[in-house]
């Protein structure tokens, strides 16, 4: 049961969450203009790193809120959260 | 001490309340206590925990359990246990205790209440942290417990204080991320023999801690030489325990150890009564203050010897152990029905190693250890390294054997895994513990390895000329012990495994008789038979009532998501294929939602209650996603968007009633209401009062009928539905279910998400490309129409299918293929499959629905259906049997 | 010991006296060389050697053999998949197994006791159904229970009304069973050490040595190994692989969880699973319970998944299987599934000229460890994809040809 901090409410369990993979994917704003393998690398393609990664999670069962947050995948460690939009702190690295 | 009374093996004992199953046989000097799981070898107690190997029993009192360790059962009047050969048995009655949990988050949670976690308690404590101190065992103290002595006042004392927490007989299970605990305690066993269905048997706690002290002790380990199993063969620290307690059916002992414990363990033995012959040890110039008390005890000491065999006596239980040299050489008996086995302390370090932290091999204590502090995490007392200091071990596992005695040499008892099964894995290219493990099963069983692991590590050492940190580290699993499922499972059994969700008019469905259909989480009314009357001929009936006269559904579990905000309408035409900005206020609209893949994704009926206020619904299970889906487009790609989305599933109740009389039946529910054609066209939604509630009518239809859809708050849910019962009923007003809606619209080629959909159709596959808006520069999914495999021709489309005969109805699923393959064996080419399939009121014979390999084009084409035992002829067709031209829905 | 009624276990026979070389070191350059000492991988060297003569072969593990997901999963095997694609490649898979004990002379306890999935609600049972019609046009075997059915092949399921998610029908393939995941990959493991594969374990891929596009060896921890071709059988660490590599794979690695319970007397010879209630169990030959659970929603390299995911899978346990109601959970654990979009796997070609990928078997990869191992061994000989492996190509996300097993698989295959 991850511990997950949403920058709005704080840190709360896991089954309040529902994951959304990693940040910072924008959709194209020109999708007509892409050929079809830049469309399909913005469908499928999430980089899936073994380490720390910056991912997107939905407080689904408290403020509903979207928000981005480093994340170690080797252990599972959180680094800082933050609000979408707003400056990507640096990797915990 | 009061005495109770038990039953092991059919036949009865006393004991002494508190003192474990094993402890009373063995005061009832019972020394074999079962037979090993393969080689039938008679097994006694050896350890005194949660480490034993060997003796568990399966119990038949209260509310039963298979397997346990008897070393861990508190004895009570009446308790009923059985030994078992390392299986469980799994009666089939239910087990009707209480099982509950409990969260609790706390400053630092503690684990162990020896000695070192008492002192960690006390300094938290002292700080002012609130404390939360779990132990397995029934009382505090750690080894001092073991060991008669007196827990020291000041310490035992913190477990009463204020911002301290004392949880006895509770076992911390696992250790997770982010300092998060699961234990169990057990809460009625010790109590008496009943099954408890108020105060629950077994509480799974889960406490998120803001730090984790692990002082978790350690356990005795046993040495491996041959016949190291017979009765009587115990660790030496659980031998003079019991011993020292009273639980004594010995006479004579040897101790044999690699370390100075089996010297304190030899006094005890001999203060108790039972005469020592001799301390065997490995090491040849033992010294320190244990040694010096064990000669000052006039004990005999033999040095630089082991324990290589030993000798049974007639009834199985150990007679003599005979001592030589490391190398087996030299060896001679001496007797002891006791031979007590101090082979090294090893530290429990299972919680750090769930968590990823590794245990080092220490050479000066023989032992793996965890000395570990961050801010999550510390470890303390024998954990951390922490023996007392007079302990000296030598690193030794046992002697050189013959391939005989390697036979009958137990590395994992419970497994009756030997030190042949784990040579020939060393053998055999083994050098992973992971794989002597999987090679010889040692590890595997109900102890998981707590005696054996270490050991084992140790083995492959010596075996390959290794420390045992060059083999591997310690890797071990949650749970610690092993754990029942019912309570794990909680109170989350019966009708508490997942909520039900309900509609107002619930109740009503019911008391009607009607089954009920299970939609995610919803109940929904499947259908309201009549007396006598079958599914099918109920819902013949409901068809033919909507299409003649007129039915009543409710539809309140659709999702209902209240959308408001200046850009509402700009957001909507991203989300939707087709075009909502353009919307009129107060007008409705069917709209399709795909993923960025282009797949239909949901669908649902949009309307524009004023300028800036709309109201989507959404397909019944389709709602959360939906609302989800929506905020993950305005918070995460265009916050610039003034939206909000607000879930009023739960808040709206929705009658539908449909059929040619509903404009009768609506006029008279809402008398001020025009529900003239010209007044109220179709997709139009009015305001009025129905039955005396304001509700918001809609004009839509999801059966190709005059419908009209009320919606009012929730809670008037039921009165509505009442008073169009009542008001109806001289128009022979219908209720009617799920079934009934899907023959209805299935009957109007509408699809149903979910059915007609798999995730793998775009709009176009569903013959719905007039939704695709061409006017829009963009929405979500529309890229992916273009890509090569989804602008193909030959997709698979939506059409209809209608049997040669009409009496039969093909079963949903059902895969088409080519009219010229019906009689081809299978394997065979299939063109598409059946995703609807009713018995049709209106049509007088059944029909389908299916998605075939350009479906579009192959109308009039003659299709076949395979199955086991028949094949079905049928003909392709459009997927609109009723009202092609929209006729009805006016009225 | 009176009036005493004990159950006793059968005891397993032994592993052969010579397995592998203990300790293999690397020699300076191989034909091919397969990384990842998993059960696809090492079938995929055994396939090489004995259907292609391709022996100068090295498996190089960054653990122990067998370590990863084939020493994790819960040894389901069955070919009843939805789509033509996948009934191609895992019947095949089937098929092998059906003949490999034999073949490779190795004992697997590869038991057809069949596998039943059963259907909760009105939609569970028509795409279940859809299911069992696809297996018959396929010609993949599968028989509809029903209710009553599914409680005389097993009869602890409960099949009552009343509970929750009542068990409205079941399919079931009577080829599907099970097998010993450990014994499956020494077996494999063993015959193509026999057949002269090298066996190199600690051994980690630390780079690639690419030259114009084309790979021409590895960088290890235990040194630079030359090959003509390397095939990437990884699993879970897929993506880092690729990565070094210089390319993306759609994958996402995630963790699934699986337990055990201690012996038990024998109460269940089938193997059951539903995804409606996330319950997939078997009870093995020496009398251990097996359960699947779902996978855990976020991306993880820590073979460890959360503990509410065991605890929800146990409530539904119990509903299902009262009498497991006192059964003890013994050991949990977690393995790192790669997922691709579609949940079916990724074979074939890659970006890079000689540098094969086999991923993307989600939670479903132990059956399909013959079937997987054949046709990527074909892959890697003839430099092209078998025509099983041929819509499982990299492009079907360029074309959005994809084969999406999602639906009719449910979370565990």
């Amino acid at each position: 049961m991850l511990h997950i901090p949403c920058p709005y409410c704080g840190p709360r369990d896991e089954t309040e969450f529902h994951y959304g993979s990693e940040a910072h994917v924008a959709y194209p704003e020109n999708s007509a203009n892409l050929t079809d393998e830049e469309w399909a690398k913005f469908v499928f393609i999430r980089s899936n790193p073994k380490g720390w990664m910056a991912e997107r999670w939905v407080h689904s069962a408290g403020c509903r809120r979207w928000f981005n947050v480093w994340r170690n995948t080797i252990n599972h460690e959180f680094g800082p959260s933050y609000k979408p939009f707003t400056q990507q702190p640096k990797s915990p690295a | 001490m009061s005495t109770v009374n038990f039953t092991f093996d059919g036949k009865q004992y006393s004991g002494q309340k508190g003192e474990s199953l094993a402890s009373a046989l063995l005061r009832n000097g019972v020394l074999h206590f079962t037979d090993s799981s393969y080689k039938d070898r008679p097994r006694g107690v050896m350890g005194l925990w949660v480490e034993e190997p060997n003796a568990l029993v399966n119990i038949d009192s209260g509310a039963g359990e298979p397997m346990v360790m008897s070393t861990t059962i508190e004895i009570v009047d009446g308790l009923v246990a059985r030994s078992s050969q390392g299986v469980g048995d799994l009666p089939d009655t239910r087990d009707n205790s209480r099982y509950d949990k409990v969260n609790r988050h706390v400053d630092v949670l503690v684990v162990g209440a020896g000695t070192a976690g008492l002192e960690a308690a006390k300094k938290y404590s002292d700080q002012g942290k609130s404390v939360i101190v779990v132990d397995d065992k029934p009382a505090a103290g750690g080894h001092l417990v073991y060991l008669g002595q007196a827990v020291p006042a000041d310490l035992l004392s913190v477990l009463d204080r204020e911002n301290v927490t004392y949880l006895p007989r509770t076992t911390v299970q696992g250790l997770y991320d982010q300092g998060y605990s699961v234990a169990t305690e057990r809460r009625t066993d010790h109590l008496d023999s009943k099954v408890h269905t108020e105060m629950s048997r077994i509480r799974t706690w889960h406490i998120r801690a803001d730090h984790t002290v692990l002082a978790t002790g350690a356990f005795q380990r046993h040495l491996v030489f041959a016949n190291n199993d017979r009765p009587g063969i115990m660790l030496s620290h659980s031998a003079a325990t019991y011993v020292s307690n009273g639980a004594n059916p010995f006479k004579s002992a040897v101790v044999v150890t690699v370390d100075n414990q089996g010297y304190r363990d030899a006094v005890r033995l001999s203060q108790a009564g039972v005469t020592v012959n001799a301390i065997v040890d490995i090491r040849n110039n033992p010294s320190g203050p244990s040694v010096e008390a064990a000669k000052a005890a006039g004990i005999e000491i033999i040095t630089g010897k082991t324990a290589i065999d030993t000798c049974e006596k007639e009834d199985g239980t150990v007679k003599c152990v005979s001592v030589g040299n490391p190398d087996g050489s030299d060896a001679a008996c001496i007797d002891g029905d006791l031979i007590a086995v101090s082979g090294g302390w090893t530290p429990v370090v299972h919680l750090a190693t769930f968590v990823g932290i590794k245990p080092t091999w220490d050479a000066k204590l023989a032992a793996f250890v965890v000395k570990h502090s961050d801010s999550l995490t510390s470890t303390a007392g024998m954990l951390a390294g922490d023996f007392g200091g007079d302990d000296n071990a030598e690193i030794f596992f046992g002697p050189t054997l013959t391939t005989e005695q390697a036979l009958v040499a137990f590395v994992d008892y419970q497994r009756d895994a030997t030190y042949r099964d784990f040579k020939r894995a060393i053998d055999a290219g083994m050098r992973s513990i992971e794989h002597v493990k999987r090679y010889t099963a040692i590890g595997t069983a109900h102890d998981q390895g707590k005696t054996s692991g270490t050991v084992t590590m140790g083995l492959i050492g010596q075996a390959i000329g290794k420390a045992p940190d060059e083999i591997g580290s310690l890797t071990f699993r949650p749970p610690y012990i092993t754990i029942p499922f019912a309570a794990l499972a909680g109170r989350d059994r019966g009708l508490l495994s997942d909520p039900e969700r309900t509609t107002p008019i619930h109740a009503w469905h019911v008391a009607s008789g009607a089954p009920m259909e299970d939609v995610g989480q919803w109940k929904r009314p499947w259908y309201f038979p009549k007396s006598g009357e079958n599914m099918h001929a109920a819902v013949l009936r409901e068809c033919a009532a909507v299409r003649e006269g007129v039915g009543v559904m409710d539809a309140s579990t659709l999702g209902k998501i209240d959308i408001q905000g200046k850009d509402a309408g700009q957001f909507l035409d991203m989300i939707y294929t087709n075009m909502f900005s353009t919307l009129k206020v107060g007008m409705s609209r069917y709209g399709l939602m795909c993923g960025v893949d282009g797949m239909v994704f949901d669908d649902g009926v949009t309307t524009r209650i004023s300028e800036n206020h709309w109201l989507m619904t959404t397909t019944t299970g389709g709602a959360a996603k939906v609302l989800d889906w929506l905020e993950e487009w305005l918070q995460t790609e265009w916050p610039h968007l003034e939206v909000y989305c607000t879930s009023v599933t739960e808040q709206i109740s929705t009658v539908a009633i449909v059929g040619p009389k509903s404009r009768e039946l609506m006029s008279r529910l809402a008398p001020a209401l025009d529900v003239s054609n010209e007044a109220f066209a179709f997709m139009e939604n009015k305001h009025a009062d129905v039955a005396g509630v304001p509700a918001r009518i809609a004009r839509i239809s999801f059966s190709g009928e005059l419908a009209y859809e009320i919606n009012v708050p929730a809670i008037y849910g039921l009165h509505i539905w009442e008073a169009v019962m009542s008001q109806g009923a001289d128009l022979n007003i219908t209720p009617y279910g799920t079934e009934t809606m899907h023959v209805l619209r299935a009957e109007k080629g509408f699809v149903i998400v979910g059915q007609e959909t798999d995730g793998t159709q775009t709009p176009d596959d569903l013959d719905m490309s007039w939704i695709v808006s061409k006017k829009k520069d963009d929405f979500i999914g529309k890229r992916s129409f273009s890509r090569a495999d989804t602008a193909r021709d030959g997709r698979h489309q939506l059409v209809g299918i209608l049997a040669d005969d009409g009496s039969y109805v093909i079963p949903e699923g059902a895969y088409i293929v080519a009219g010229a393959d019906a009689n081809t064996a299978p394997p065979v080419k299939h063109i598409g499959y059946i995703t609807s399939s009713y018995d049709s009121a209106a049509l007088g014979r059944s029909f389908a629905l299916a998605l075939v390999a350009n479906g579009l084009a192959r109308k009039g084409e003659k299709i076949a259906i395979p199955m086991a035992d028949r094949v079905v002829t049928g003909v392709i067709t459009d997927s609109v049997f009723v009202d092609k031209e929209n006729t009805r829905r006016d009225g | 010991m009176a009036n005493m009624t004990r159950r006793r276990t059968v005891e397993l026979p032994d592993h052969p006296d010579f397995l592998w070389v203990a300790e293999q070191k690397p020699k300076k350059s191989y034909d091919v060389i397969i990384i990842g000492a998993g059960g696809h991988g090492l079938a995929t060297a055994y396939y090489l050697a004995k259907n292609h003569g391709i022996t100068n072969v090295a498996v190089i593990e960054k653990g122990w053999l067998a370590g990863g997901n084939m020493g994790r999963n819960t040894t389901i095997i069955r070919s009843n998949y939805l789509w033509d694609e996948s009934a191609g490649i895992y019947d095949h898979s089937l098929k092998l197994w059906e003949n490999l004990e034999e073949e490779v002379g190795y004992e697997m306890f590869f038991s057809q006791r069949g596998v039943m999935t059963l259907a909760h609600s009105v939609s569970d049972v028509r795409s279940k159904q859809r299911n069992f019609y696809a297996n018959h046009v396929n010609a993949v075997d599968s028989v509809w229970l029903t209710p009553e059915e599914v409680k005389e092949i097993a009869p602890i399921v409960n099949i009552s009304e009343d509970i929750r998610y009542p068990v409205m029908g079941a399919t079931f393939q009577p080829r599907g069973g099970i097998a010993k995941h450990d014994w499956v990959a020494w077996g494999y493991a063993k015959a193509a050490a026999d057949l002269g594969v090298d066996i190199i374990q600690n051994c980690e891929v630390t780079g690639f040595d690419i030259v114009n596009g084309k790979v021409k060896g590895v960088k290890t921890t235990q040194g630079d190994i030359a090959a003509n071709k390397v095939g990437m059988v990884a699993a879970g660490h897929t993506s880092v692989l690729a990565n070094m590599a210089g390319f993306d794979v759609p994958l996402q690695s995630r963790p699934l969880q699986a337990l055990v319970s201690p012996l038990l007397e024998q109460v269940l010879d089938t193997v059951i699973m539903s995804g409606a209630v996330h319950v997939y169990v078997s009870q093995a030959h020496k009398g251990e319970l097996v359960m699947g659970a779902g996978t855990d929603s976020y991306n993880s390299y820590a073979q460890r998944g959360g503990f509410h995911v065991i605890e929800h899978q146990l409530a539904a346990a119990c509903e299902l299987f009262p009498i497991f109601e006192r059964a003890h959970l013994l050991r949990t654990w977690g393995g790192i599934v790669d997922i691709a979009p579609d949940a079916s796997p990724i074979i074939g070609l890659t970006p890079v000229e000689n540098l094969y990928i086999n991923s993307g078997w989600g939670t479903g990869g132990f059956k399909a460890t013959p079937g997987s191992g054949w046709v990527m061994a074909a892959t890697i000989a003839n430099g092209e994809p078998d025509a099983l492996a041929k819509p499982y190509a990299l492009d079907r996300f360029i074309s959005g040809h994809l084969i999406d097993e999602h639906g009719a698989a449910g979370v565990a295959h």
